[in-house]
């Protein structure tokens, strides 16, 4: 297959790593060559997470070259904006679910919260594709990750991987309540998609 | 779900999608490893959580989170003076610690096997810095073997293991970062468990292992003579690939993951160079490296980090008079930061613009507000930190140390304006008191490093008398590599065992002044360091609570668990703005109107944040305002 790059990111203790090794591992129950990599630094939590995933047949290094990204997938606003600007090409497909965990430089007030329209216009000048997704009835933040999987498996944004290929990698690392509850917010229809800056 | 502890166990071959760092397990078990002992820290602790993920029963090795990495490394020497094959693993500077037993190793007969497994950090990721470990490979006359991914990682230390065991010396396994922590699916072998001799096989007579005056000189020619061995071995040797794509004029020898930048990056060229691709880095497979210099015009060498390939390959060149431009490092930026592809293609394109272009798109400036790591939410360093603030001038120095609370540093707290490694901030402090009569010194530290390598700048500062302030910041694990238990916590990795109590410690050292506070309480912590730092001896203040995250996490599991959050009413709420400027919990969330909001996807109720509030608008969820302390 052609090389198909995808740039998770989030923020320490969203669940990216989760996410990440669920489509690295339905990638390859679809039989796709895959490779991928996590990067996360000093902080336990709060600090950027970052994880690549690179699929196709001429595939070398884990490590995508900039503004490679065919998909970007973010857990939060900010770092949606981030990915969108520095890792995606024109021409590429960013979604996010719009959380906002602002970033210290906001909270002392040195930098602007990013808002939703800073991304679409982003977006817009770079010709990429942008689907925000939110749920207001999830009972725990940390299942936000499976609600951005269930939106990609439903609009099929990933090239040849399709809903039982997610199932056998959530079902490859989780069990129990938790297979069951990721499964549940996972199989859940349609997520209600947040009207602009409704937040 | 497929138990990684089964896959690790399994009998037959198999296929498996595996990290680096997992795929290093199952070679150890394959390889019949039988001690294997570390001290955390990244890019490595995702081995340890591999090994445990392994029932202790079943696994067929020792493992032991070692107090340091040179006892680590101790550990594992005498285990394979024994006659078992041991590994020692931990991060790039970690080797600093080890290095007084390290550097002695190459001129021991180890009977058994010895494989130490580095996790290097080109890009100083998680590190002080990004050194390059190679350089204590040539100064120890020890091998090195360097993946590029993990099933690289899973061969390479089977080699390892076996040049080990058959050469009776110490070989490295140098994996970085980004090697560590990719995945990919990765063939294993079966695994036959053979029969332990667990007989204490320890001799003298094959020794000597008394390296001093005469016998280390005798030593050392052992070692150069079984590094020559291992040179010959590695002419021989498959892992080291030629990729001969008929260019005689131009040629690439390189090692590790800058192999797969280079490959990612040449893929689209019509003229591919060809390229040397070298597993052994350390003694260089001399015949090897001539007989590719010889055979093109121009050789570009291609390594992370420093000059070590290029200056043994330029002499070997020389040496055999070899017609071949070598194009190694142009200016420092090569010798900085990991060789990603985008950063291969840039250096290819300075070296040969005719057959790379320059990126098609450079590094994009970062539209979105930085992001720096910073301290958990809840946690207590913030609470201690905001206390310790309002009790120190600001002439007054703050030395840091390694942990979570290195964190510190950053607004808005700016504590711990210094930094070394594990376990330097008391003696550090202790020099920056010398003769100084006007700033007091506080030093700060986490109860793994006090354990880990803080021991002798205490007793220094009790012997030499320096009267300096050290705030133990004690919960009960070693938190920034992912809770890792040490000798405080009160249970190893294979049991639960005796607390080593941090306070009876000092007290048999001889410290006379020590303070405990819960860490959370702020008004206490600012009285007791106004008492501390008023004393002309050393003195320690220990502000003790388990670390929030992993306190939190426990309470989770437990049976009616409730979920504690603050909530902020907005009537009281003066806009004073203390919470998120301050204190700066990352829970607090800011609109553009100054609103002070709780982000109840982090909030995790420590309450610590209820004593900052000057307008007491800030109350446990669910309850009135009390203004009361957590």
């Amino acid at each position: 297959m052609t090389p198909f790059n995808i740039h998770l990111t989030g923020v320490g203790g969203q669940g990216i790593g989760l996410i990440s090794e669920t489509i690295l591992r339905a990638a390859d129950h679809a039989g796709h060559p895959v490779k991928s990599v996590d990067t996360h630094g000093l902080a336990q939590r709060g600090g950027m997470v970052v994880s690549q995933i690179r699929m196709g047949d001429f595939v070398c290094s884990p490590l995508i070259p900039h503004r490679q990204a065919d998909l970007a997938i973010s857990l939060e606003r900010h770092e949606a904006l981030r990915a969108a600007g520095t890792m995606l090409k024109e021409g590429g497909v960013l979604i996010y679910y719009n959380t906002i965990w602002q970033p210290l430089s906001v909270r002392l007030k040195e930098r602007t919260e990013i808002s939703q329209q800073d991304i679409h216009w982003l977006c817009q000048t770079r010709g990429i594709e942008v689907i925000s997704v939110f749920r207001d009835d999830l009972a725990d933040s940390r299942m936000q990750n499976m609600v951005v999987l269930a939106e990609i498996c439903r609009r099929g944004m990933i090239p040849g991987i399709q809903r039982i290929h997610y199932e056998k990698a959530m079902d490859d690392l989780m069990t129990g309540t938790m297979l069951e509850k990721n499964m549940a917010i996972f199989s859940l229809g349609h997520p209600p998609v947040t009207p602009l800056d409704a937040r | 779900m497929k138990k990684m502890g089964d896959m690790l166990l399994r009998k037959a071959a198999f296929a498996e999608i595996a990290m680096g760092n997992t795929a290093l397990v199952r070679a150890m078990v394959e390889a019949g490893t039988r001690v294997v002992s570390s001290y955390p820290g990244s890019p490595t602790p995702e081995i340890a959580a591999a090994i445990a993920s392994i029932p202790r029963a079943q696994r067929p090795f020792y493992f032991e989170f070692s107090t340091n990495e040179k006892v680590a490394t101790e550990l594992a020497y005498g285990a394979a003076l024994n006659g078992h094959l041991a590994t020692v693993f931990f991060k790039s500077v970690g080797l600093n610690v080890a290095a007084d037993t390290f550097v002695q190793l190459s001129l021991m007969n180890i009977i058994g096997g010895l494989v130490v497994v580095l996790g290097d950090d080109p890009g100083a990721n998680s590190s002080q810095n990004e050194q390059d470990n190679r350089h204590y490979a040539l100064l120890s006359y020890t091998p090195v073997l360097e993946p590029a991914d993990p099933a690289e990682v899973y061969h390479y230390y089977l080699e390892a293991a076996r040049l080990s065991q058959r050469l009776h010396m110490p070989v490295i396994l140098r994996l970085t970062t980004h090697v560590c922590h990719a995945k990919q699916k990765v063939s294993f072998g079966a695994w036959n468990p053979q029969p332990n001799d667990d007989s204490p096989r320890f001799d003298p007579a094959n020794g000597p292992y008394i390296p001093l005056t005469s016998m280390a000189l005798e030593q050392k020619r052992k070692a150069l003579n079984r590094l020559e061995q291992v040179r010959r071995h590695a002419e021989q040797s498959d892992l080291n690939v030629t990729i001969d794509n008929g260019n005689a004029k131009r040629g690439v020898i390189t090692m590790g993951l800058p192999f797969l930048s280079l490959m990612e990056t040449v893929g689209e060229v019509t003229a591919q160079p060809d390229i040397l691709k070298l597993a052994y880095v350390h003694p260089l497979p001399r015949e090897t490296i001539v007989g590719f210099l010889s055979g093109h015009r121009q050789v570009k060498i291609l390594e992370e980090l420093d000059n070590v390939l290029e200056n043994q390959i330029k002499a070997i060149a020389f040496d055999q008079k070899i017609p071949v431009d070598i194009i190694g490092k142009t200016g420092t930026d090569d010798w900085v930061g990991e060789y990603t592809p985008d950063k291969v293609r840039q250096i290819l394109a300075q070296s040969w613009p005719d057959m790379i272009s320059q990126s098609r798109e450079t590094a994009a400036q970062d539209p979105a507000p930085p992001r720096v790591a910073q301290l958990c939410p809840g946690c207590g360093h913030r609470s201690a930190f905001h206390a310790i603030r309002q009790a120190l001038a600001d002439t007054d120095i703050t030395v840091a140390d390694i942990g979570c609370h290195t964190l510190g540093f950053q607004p808005p707290y700016e504590m711990g304006q210094l930094l070394m490694c594990m376990g330097a901030s008391t003696a550090m402090g202790s020099g920056l008191r010398l003769f100084n009569t006007s700033r007091k010194v506080v030093a700060f530290m986490g109860d793994s490093t006090f354990f880990h390598a803080a021991l002798p700048g205490i007793v220094n500062a009790i012997f030499n008398q320096h009267p300096i302030t050290l705030i133990l910041m004690e919960n009960g694990t070693t938190a920034m590599t992912g809770h890792q238990d040490h000798a405080a916590s009160g249970s190893n990795f294979n049991e639960v065992t005796d607390k080593i109590p941090v306070r009876r410690v000092l007290e048999g050292l001889g410290v006379n002044h020590i303070f405990e506070v819960d860490t959370y309480q702020q008004a206490k912590l600012i009285d007791l360091l106004d008492q501390a730092t008023a004393i002309d001896e050393f003195s320690v203040v220990i502000a003790r609570h388990p670390c929030m995250l992993k306190f939190n996490r426990e309470q989770r599991k437990q049976p009616g668990y409730r979920q504690r959050q603050v909530t902020i009413d907005q009537n009281a709420c003066q806009r004073i703005h203390t919470c998120v400027e301050t204190f700066g919990c990352p829970t607090f969330t800011r609109d553009a109107q100054g609103n002070i909001t709780v982000n109840t996807d982090l909030c995790i109720g420590d309450g610590s944040c209820i004593q900052t509030c000057p307008s007491k608008a800030i109350a446990p969820a669910g309850q009135k305002q009390s203004g009361g302390a957590a």
